[in-house]
């Protein structure tokens, strides 16, 4: 693997850091060098201390108000803060949003990196989907809800959602993962490429050097090698889908427990409306209709140590395609 | 046997054929899909467009009412009103991501050298995974820093009574401001543009470094002057991420900015750092509920368009800066 300009991924560089010599001082420099360094210092610190304080916040206020019959109890809407229950459902629908929203995204996501990087012929249409994805990626999730909610009102997708008097209501489970999966597409796509690209095409010619077709490659030999860079690309996604709030406030409906569209039991309850814990916390902020700061702070405390896990996650698979590298 | 080695072949080779026809299409899918998005935010946008003409982004009158009153259109079954002069919202919009985009770049493009170059090892080995983390927490978890903490502190101690008093008749000064949405924007994109600045100035060959100190130049001037001067496509790069990452910002900028359609004005002196208002996003989510008014729907898909055509002019700004510069660059 040489230098991946894997921006929000990467650990370490790869070329080993010349030893600094320790022994120059910045007494001899110009006063303006001087002062830049100093700055850089400060802004370091300063960082260092918003980090903490950010990090330090969560976890004390988190734990203060965290109970474990807070993740076992739904919510419930009231005015007394005994009586508003925990977050059980809004912790379910996080998960099954973002397995739903990946099981989209995932394999969509592979796909269109192994065409990019493996066949890409017609030159023309690798540049639309290469600046279409690019622009998938800087396009606000509001919009991609505000687009979803049409979407789905349409009378020909009313079984991915409730019907009333012949009116679909638009807002689902599958409603919003199908649009989270949109949020989630660019992130694997530009991962898994990245991963495809680092592969040396040594590698490819020597399994067509024994008989394997271009496809049997990809499957066999390129993807497996590639896995690192599947797995981050997926945690990655898994990132910006569980801390999304505008697709799940438009899309899932934000009724704090699942309500379910029909007696089937799953399916029911999927094409029902449901919550997540970035909508339970946004409805239990000073700003939303809950106002209960402190359910807030234990969502967002358990939300916080979801994300944590993946940022370990990402760290340790690129760890892990960083130790098996192809040199 | 020879021949059953060419049958293979030509099966092969025809599986491969179909893969990439499969492949392709899934492409064209996708590809199709997002034209048919673009396609229909823009249709359902113009009647706001049509009705309003260029006033559309022009200032006058209050934004609020005449949200009110396209709403209401929609709901008496008279002429749909149309009315909407958007200039408050996107000069708030303007404002939030104009200043938190300048400040999160200069600290970051410092904080950013400060981790590649200078940190002892130890803290950059702590730094680098706390980057990633703080750009991957959820937007609503900063909002609710910002409303819990950033506001109240601005509401009880930053801003005076007399302050308050002067503009009660218009508004009402309770901390939620342009200010807060600034704070916190600044520290939701400064790590996306630290995390990208310092992956585009580790990639700076070190020859390069080398050469420029073997010169006797000091480590501050070698590193100003080379590397960050080399990685300009990085930054470019990362601040056009980062942008678009503020520019879309809905949830946490519709908790802390206030919820005012209001024009904070630069000329009233400091004051309107203390001033709520709303950007374009933020609108959109607190009016998502009068979607089924039919003005209404056209107005905020005419705001979603906005945003989306800003968002499409922001990467291709990114794109036509990085070009130039890859010629002497660090490829981006």
């Amino acid at each position: 693997m040489s230098s991946a300009p894997a921006s929000l991924i990467a650990a370490p560089s790869p070329p080993p850091p010349a030893p600094v010599r320790r022994s120059e001082s910045s007494a001899s420099w110009r006063l303006t060098d001087r002062i830049g360094l100093g700055f850089a210092w400060l802004l370091g610190l300063l960082f260092c201390a918003i980090a903490v304080a950010i990090v330090g916040y969560f976890l004390v206020e988190g734990l203060r108000y965290l109970r474990p019959n807070l993740l076992v109890t739904n919510p419930a809407a009231s005015v007394s803060e005994s009586q508003t229950g925990g977050f059980l459902d809004p912790l379910l629908g996080t998960v099954i949003i973002a397995a739903m929203a990946m099981a989209i995204a995932l394999p969509t996501g592979i796909a269109i990196a192994v065409w990019l990087s493996e066949f890409g012929r017609p030159a023309a249409l690798a540049r639309v989907a290469e600046s279409g994805i690019e622009m998938l990626a800087g396009t606000p999730s509001v919009v991609l809800a505000l687009f979803g909610t049409l979407l789905f009102e349409a009378p020909a997708l009313g079984f991915l959602s409730q019907t009333n008097h012949g009116i679909v209501l638009g807002q689902s489970f599958f409603a919003a993962a199908a649009m989270l999966s949109l949020v989630a597409l660019p992130m694997v796509v530009a991962t898994v490429r990245e991963g495809l690209q680092a592969i040396p095409s040594h590698v490819r010619e020597a399994s067509y050097a024994v008989g394997k077709t271009k496809i049997a490659t990809t499957r066999r030999v390129l993807l497996p090698a590639a896995r690192p860079s599947v797995i981050t690309g997926a945690m990655l996604g898994v990132g910006r889908v569980i801390g999304d709030t505008a697709i799940v406030l438009l899309l899932l409906g934000g009724t704090l427990t699942f309500s379910s569209a029909t007696s089937t039991p799953l399916l029911g309850t999927l094409r029902g409306t449901g919550d997540t814990l970035t909508g339970y916390i946004y409805y239990n902020a000073p700003t939303g209709d809950g106002n209960q700061p402190s359910k807030a702070y234990a969502a967002a405390f358990v939300l916080m140590l979801i994300v944590l896990t993946l940022n370990v996650g990402v760290d340790f698979a690129v760890r892990r395609s960083r130790a098996g590298g192809w040199n | 046997m020879d021949d059953d080695i060419l049958l293979e072949e030509e099966q092969g080779w025809s599986q491969d054929q179909r893969a990439e026809y499969m492949l392709g299409a899934l492409v064209c899918v996708v590809v199709a899909l997002l034209l048919a998005m673009l396609i229909f935010v823009f249709h359902e946008a113009w009647p706001s467009f049509a009705h309003n003409g260029f006033a559309w982004f022009g200032a006058g009158g209050s934004v609020d009412s005449q949200i009110q009153a396209i709403f209401t259109s929609g709901d008496l079954k008279e002429a749909a009103v149309y009315t909407f002069h958007a200039w408050p919202l996107i000069w708030s919009t303007i404002l939030t991501t104009g200043a938190a985009v300048v400040i999160a770049f200069v600290s970051s493009l410092f904080v950013a050298v400060f981790i590649v170059e200078f940190a002892p090892v130890r803290l950059r080995r702590v730094l680098e995974p706390v980057v990633r983390l703080l750009a991957s927490v959820p937007s609503v978890i900063y909002g609710l820093v910002g409303v819990l903490v950033l506001v109240p502190f601005i509401g009880n101690h930053l801003v005076t009574q007399h302050e308050k008093a002067s503009v009660t008749p218009i508004i009402q000064l309770s901390g939620s401001s342009v200010l807060a949405a600034v704070l916190i924007l600044t520290v939701m994109i400064a790590p996306i543009m630290i995390a990208v600045f310092a992956e585009g100035l580790r990639a700076v060959p070190r020859g390069w470094l080398e050469g420029s100190l073997a010169l006797g130049v000091n480590r501050w001037r070698t590193f100003w002057k080379v590397a960050v001067r080399t990685a300009r496509p990085v930054l470019v790069a990362g601040t056009v991420l980062a942008t678009a990452r503020a520019l879309g910002e809905a949830v946490m900028l519709s908790m802390v900015s206030g919820g005012v359609g209001f024009a904070p004005n630069p000329a009233d002196g400091l004051i309107f750092l203390f001033e709520p208002s709303r950007p374009l996003a933020a609108t959109i989510i607190s009016n998502t509920e009068q979607l089924s008014s039919p003005p209404m729907k056209h107005t905020l898909y005419a705001i979603a368009a906005v945003l989306l055509f800003s968002a499409a002019m922001l990467s291709l700004i990114g794109w036509a800066a990085k070009q130039p510069m890859k010629r002497y660059g660090v490829v981006a």
